[in-house]
């Protein structure tokens, strides 16, 4: 006897994070969040075709503390998701899919977006510096 | 688009508390999901408040002692009560989890216990399989041959190709992997779900199965088998530690091979 009416268990909101699942919705939340920061550096190189002034602003606008934390935001996505594209690329071969080579890559690949991160601003403010 | 907030007559409502306690010692809190198709109400979460050091060790016993002694109608489906039918699997601590498998002592705090996550409820823990089953039932989840049946012996295997199929037959299809799988939340209509693919792949690497191409096939589509995107709360959850993600990589692997 079926009967439409039939509840839905409960999902999302009652199931336990997991960090299996938390790394996949950060990949795609990253991945989406990206396409906002391609559209920032058009807006850079519009403003560096426009006029000066437009470039000064815009560059004021970035180096200002909100605009930095956005930028440090946009590079951790990009390094976050760039790690784990690459652990989904070795994923997609079969490779280090046993419980505990998923729970040493997903930690690895954390570290390693913050590393990389860190590694890409000391260069940028090291270039700065130097010029 | 995936819906991540319940239906209107599927949120749940305060529900009863039953003290059971006799009092004195360490009481156990114990949350479960109830909903009476009968009663026309929307689901509820009853507490029951247990004496904590006569319990039992798992949390089928928690919910034996509670329909024997406190709540006669708590409906749940229970079988061998040692991890091997895969009727007992439900939402235990937030994880899916088999109740004749899970202990007590692996649980800090009230255990809270829910139905497998997003499906039709027929009766409190009891949800509805039938399209779970239907998926699986899809798959023709038997040998298939092309080549005439020796006249004289069995389809021999040797002991690598048997070897083959370790990990794969242990399944009990119990959809704890299936039922804690985002994708399969959001997709179940067309993405065919772990378990099942787990199976496919259990024929795909059989060596007496002479139906590979034609698997491979049925699968080649964007939502049966490509909804996975690698998420493993499959291989994370699964009672009987097997690796449905593995499988599936399998799988895509043999299609990309194919391919090129």
């Amino acid at each position: 006897m079926h009967n439409d009416n039939r509840p839905l268990s409960p999902h999302l909101f009652i199931y336990r994070p997991q960090l299996t699942a938390m790394l996949s919705i950060i990949h795609r939340g990253t991945g989406a969040a990206l396409s906002g920061g391609a559209l920032l550096l058009v807006i850079w190189l519009l403003a560096l075709a426009a006029s000066p002034e437009a470039y000064a602003l815009t560059m004021e606008l970035l180096g200002h503390w909100l605009g930095l934390l956005v930028l440090l935001g946009i590079t951790w996505m990009g390094a976050y998701h760039f790690c784990n594209g690459i652990r989904h690329l070795v994923w997609d071969t079969g490779r280090c899919l046993e419980l505990s080579a998923v729970y040493r890559g997903g930690w690895l690949v954390i570290v390693m977006s913050m590393i990389l991160t860190g590694l890409l601003w000391g260069i940028a403010f090291a270039a700065m510096e130097g010029s | 688009m995936a819906q991540f907030t319940l239906p209107a007559n599927s949120r749940i409502r305060k529900g009863k508390v039953y003290d059971a306690a006799e009092g004195g010692g360490e009481t156990r809190r114990v949350r479960i999901y109830r909903y009476d198709p009968d009663s026309g109400e929307n689901p509820r979460m009853d507490t029951f408040i247990l004496d904590a050091h006569r319990s039992g060790t798992m949390v089928l016993d928690v919910l034996l002692k509670i329909k024997d002694e406190i709540d006669p109608t708590l409906t749940f489906r229970r079988s061998c009560r040692e991890g091997i039918c895969g009727s007992c699997a439900m939402n235990i601590d937030g994880v899916n989890t088999l109740a004749c498998t899970k202990e007590l002592a692996d649980i800090s705090g009230d255990i809270k216990v829910y139905p497998l996550p997003h499906m039709k409820v027929v009766k409190d823990l009891v949800p509805d399989m039938s399209h779970f089953y239907a998926q699986y039932a899809g798959l023709e989840p038997w040998l298939k041959t092309q080549t005439p049946t020796p006249p004289d012996h069995e389809r021999l295997q040797s002991r690598k190709e048997r070897e083959a199929l370790d990990g794969l037959y242990e399944c009990i299809l119990c959809a704890c992997c299936s039922t804690s799988c985002p994708s399969y939340w959001w997709n179940s209509h067309r993405y065919l779900g772990p378990a099942a693919l787990l199976q496919l792949y259990r024929w795909i690497a059989d060596s007496r199965d002479e139906a590979t191409e034609e698997r491979l096939d049925l699968v080649n589509d964007a939502y049966r088998l490509f909804r996975c995107h690698t998420i493993m709360n499959c291989t994370a959850t699964c009672p009987k530690g097997l690796n449905p993600g593995l499988a599936i990589a399998k799988v895509k692997r043999l299609l990309a091979e194919r391919e090129v």
